[in-house]
């Protein structure tokens, strides 16, 4: 009746399946925008607002840039676990990549809905 | 005795030379560094796609910027680094899946992530950069 989990906390699972969810989700939306753009060949201004200005365009490219953002942050913990060895500049270098993701996720969702 | 001849069999020490690094380790580490890569040039494509979208004005400024051939081929070093990420990155997931888990068959895979990558590095480079 009890669910103990005896091993740890699992966040390195929840990593691990982040990392793989975001990389599908980017995957599907590449082939999408290979499709979309080789079907509009937006040549000009006005027809590659018109590109991003599509509803279901807006939604797909938010969910990409969410699953960049959430990729890239394992990834380089990843990175920054395997080379960086003192906590104290680790920790520095993993702080500064979570502020550069968290402003490029907000620049992001601004870019996408500016009218 | 079973133990020395199973000894004899080892390899007595593993050449970690980067040149004699097997292909999926090839792959492996150009995984790492194209995902680092794109990790470091996403502001300044975020930069791109803001002031491609914000105005007609500066979506000119930026086409002809981008005209400049060192930023094609900065561009098309992301295109390859994104190209490669996505490819490797694919045949990982069938790796987490046990999918063409043993050697000949990782080694044909990674010459095929090498490959594809770069061909469609140089299709799209070429559709959209030339």
């Amino acid at each position: 009746m009890v669910n103990r989990v005896v091993v740890g906390a699992h966040y390195g699972l929840r990593g691990w399946l982040v990392q793989r969810v975001s990389a599908v989700v980017m995957a599907c939306y590449t082939v999408l925008f290979a499709v979309a753009l080789t079907a509009a060949r937006p040549a000009d201004h006005a027809a590659w607002k018109a590109f991003f200005g599509h509803g279901w365009m807006r939604f797909a490219t938010l969910l990409f840039f969410v699953s960049l953002f959430l990729h890239a942050w394992v990834g380089m913990r990843d990175i920054l676990m395997d080379y960086i060895k003192p906590t104290g500049l680790r920790l520095a270098l993993e702080v500064l990549v979570i502020l550069l993701l968290v402003g490029c996720a907000g620049w992001a969702i601004q870019i996408l809905w500016r009218t | 005795m079973p133990d020395a001849a199973l000894k004899k069999k080892r390899p007595l020490w593993y050449n970690l030379n980067l040149l004699n690094l097997p292909l999926p380790g090839v792959i492996s580490i150009l995984h790492r560094i194209s995902g680092a890569l794109l990790f470091l040039f996403t502001a300044w494509l975020l930069y791109l796609l803001d002031s491609s979208l914000a105005s007609a004005e500066r979506y000119a400024e930026i086409k002809a910027s981008l005209a400049h051939p060192l930023a094609k081929l900065v561009l098309l070093g992301l295109l390859w680094a994104f190209l490669h990420h996505l490819c490797a990155g694919i045949r990982y997931l069938f790796l987490d899946v046990h999918k063409g888990v043993d050697l000949p068959t990782a080694r044909m895979t990674s010459g095929v992530v090498l490959a594809v990558s770069l061909a469609l590095t140089a299709v799209v480079g070429g559709w959209l950069l030339w």
